[in-house]
């Protein structure tokens, strides 16, 4: 079983849960943005949530199948086209071998996860079949997918009910604003407090430059750095610190103006000061953010960073319950 | 030196050992960071250490955030006393300086830099108090080179001057940073030297170019073939400036597989450095090159 790619679509990589473990040598974890998009278009097709699928960011591909399998489409709201009919996203679709998967506009969104039972088969390299297009590393040879690609699929295991869906409820969306939980830290004493309640005051957008490596964001005040002479080895930019390294989530602002939130295919380190870091509940939201939407960045504390994590992981733990017995 | 923690959200612990570089901070880090890894903490995930601090990423699912705050505190009154003392290599890097490709990505980004008129090399030389390219040159190569952290992206070293801190380089980074770098481009910004693994963004001024490849997610690449990144912190590098001819020998050399790096197994001891610094160099070339 194949998936064959006839047209792209923008920018179309294969993605699982990553590759952790290489980071102390600037290999990212990377894996799908959207890590519950991900799991629960897995669990819709009945594979193990880690199974490698497609992410595609706001254009789908078009893909034909060479044998009869089950489907799902996850992430943002698009509508879904077999053979041209149109059909939900977010549950199990039956397709026969010679069909043809195609995709509307996004409604809401930025990117989604076509899964197919049995997963995408590729060669995995450090234990992960993820896409790391900066490092020419996982996907196919390294790149996202391209026209004429034939894509290897496995053999299912679990067979789902063509139909079953996540319910509505369960699925994350963005708010206009988005918001999005940060826990200020790491060089937050480099700005001034005029500065601290500003950034968390203002409203920002997201800017053209957000990809799998980070989000920028634009529209907000110029963060006001505290004086002081640069340390040896730093740089002469007051935004400069001997090169550290950076955080999954974490806010560097180059210069102090436009913020950059680094996401799964981060930068391991650099030499900006960073004010803190997007708690990892929010994470996923980000990866379904488009260029100019608004967002608000909002502070909290440990302990409201690990609730907001034990509902994410209550969240995922409804959808398996309700895809079980479905 | 004071050492500073933070959470990086609710997965990571940031540490920085020291504002300032030095070895005295890498050192450190790198004891703590042993430490850590000695210790097999569970739900510690990754540890990375960097020039003067270092990151743990963990699952606060598996060990609260401050209670492994509380463990990392305890293992650096420990570190404090380990020995500052490792077993690495020393390796010559070849490096077309002031070669056709890095010239051309820097005149497409001149409005990007501190001087639009001249070019990278000419601008460090002129801050560092040189008075042509070539005198700069000489001082980017005349001493070795020790990789004090990995990482940015896959395999990248960045390397720091084995000089008295007075005779350290320094230059700034590019005002903006460029949206394109020449693949092994040997870079410079603040105190630290480093060569781009893959071609991509970079705010480091570009000195030259190395025909040597030192990462290869293929690996197919004959001195890659164990492991697809070749640089480790700890790594000692020793420039060693060619022309184009040699440059092109060599990367017909690496395509046919016979081309190995020149490298030699060392001991480094921060104290018989700090020292000694010419009479430590003085060795480590002659483990490199015969005495």
């Amino acid at each position: 079983m194949a998936l064959k790619v006839l047209k792209s679509g923008l920018l179309t990589t294969i993605q699982d849960l990553g590759r952790p473990g290489y980071f102390h040598l600037g290999i990212p974890m990377g894996g799908a943005m959207d890590r519950m998009a991900l799991r629960s278009a897995n669990l819709l097709v009945g594979n193990e949530e880690d199974a490698a699928a497609l992410e595609a960011v706001f254009v789908g591909p078009e893909l034909e199948f060479t044998a009869d399998a089950t489907i799902a489409v996850t992430g943002g709201e698009i509508p879904v086209r077999i053979d041209g009919e149109e059909k939900p996203c977010w549950t199990a679709l039956a397709v026969k071998a010679g069909q043809k998967l195609s995709f509307g506009f996004l409604t809401s969104g930025a990117r989604i996860y076509i899964a197919v039972s049995g997963g995408i088969v590729t060669q995995p390299y450090l234990g992960s079949r993820s896409t790391y297009a900066i490092g020419a590393l996982g996907g196919v040879d390294g790149r996202a997918v391209a026209a004429g690609d034939e894509l290897p699929v496995g053999t299912p295991k679990n067979t789902v009910q063509a139909g079953t869906s996540v319910p509505e409820s369960l699925r994350r969306k963005t708010g206009t604003p988005t918001e999005l939980r940060v826990l200020p830290g790491l060089y937050w004493h480099r700005i001034t407090e005029a500065a601290q309640k500003g950034f968390f005051e203002d409203e920002w957008m997201v800017a053209p430059e957000a990809d799998r490596m980070g989000y920028r964001f634009k529209g907000g005040r110029p963060l006001e750095f505290v004086e002081r002479e640069q340390p040896f080895g730093a740089g002469s930019d007051p935004s400069n610190i001997v090169d550290s390294c950076y955080p999954y989530g974490s806010i560097q602002v180059p210069g102090g103006t436009e913020p950059i939130v680094l996401h799964r295919d981060a930068v391991s380190g650099g030499g900006y000061f960073m004010i803190g870091t997007v708690i990892s509940a929010d994470m996923d939201l980000i990866g379904q953010l488009q260029p100019h939407m608004p967002v608000k960045f909002v502070p909290v504390d440990m302990e409201a960073a690990l609730a907001a994590r034990a509902d994410r992981k209550a969240a995922m733990g409804r959808i398996r319950t309700e895809l079980a017995g479905g | 030196m004071k050492t500073r923690y933070s959470y990086g959200g609710d997965e990571h612990i940031f540490v920085e050992v020291d504002e300032e570089m030095s070895l005295d901070a890498f050192f450190k880090s790198l004891s703590i960071t042993n430490a850590v890894r000695d210790s097999a903490i569970e739900g510690v995930t990754e540890i990375c250490p960097a020039n003067a601090s270092f990151q743990i990423k963990y699952d606060p699912d598996v060990i609260a955030p401050e209670d492994l705050l509380a463990r990392l505190k305890s293992l650096e009154s420990a570190a404090e006393t380990a020995e500052k003392r490792i077993s690495t290599r020393i390796v010559e890097i070849p490096v077309y300086y002031n070669d056709p490709w890095t010239h051309e990505t820097l005149m497409r980004f001149r409005d990007r830099h501190q001087d639009p008129s001249g070019t990278d090399l000419d601008y460090a030389a002129r801050v560092n108090g040189y008075e042509t390219a070539e005198d700069f040159i000489v001082a980017h190569h005349s001493s070795p080179w020790f990789v004090s952290m990995v990482g940015f992206v896959s395999g990248l070293p960045f390397l720091y001057q084995l000089v008295e801190r007075e005779r350290q380089l320094q230059v700034p980074k590019y005002l903006r940073p460029r949206t394109d770098t020449p693949k092994l481009t040997v870079g410079y910004g603040g105190c630290f030297s480093c060569i781009y693994s893959v071609r991509g963004a970079g705010g480091y001024q570009m000195f030259g170019i190395t025909p040597m490849p030192i990462y290869d997610p293929t690996q197919e690449v004959n001195y890659l073939k164990d492991f697809m990144v070749f640089f480790k912190p700890g790594d000692i590098v020793k420039w060693n400036p060619i022309d184009r001819d040699e440059y092109d020998r060599i990367c017909a050399e690496v395509e046919a597989g016979t081309f190995t790096p020149r490298m030699a197994e060392v001991e480094f001891d921060l104290e018989t450095f700090n020292a000694d610094i010419d009479g430590t160099n003085r060795k480590l070339m002659e483990a490199l090159y015969g005495a």
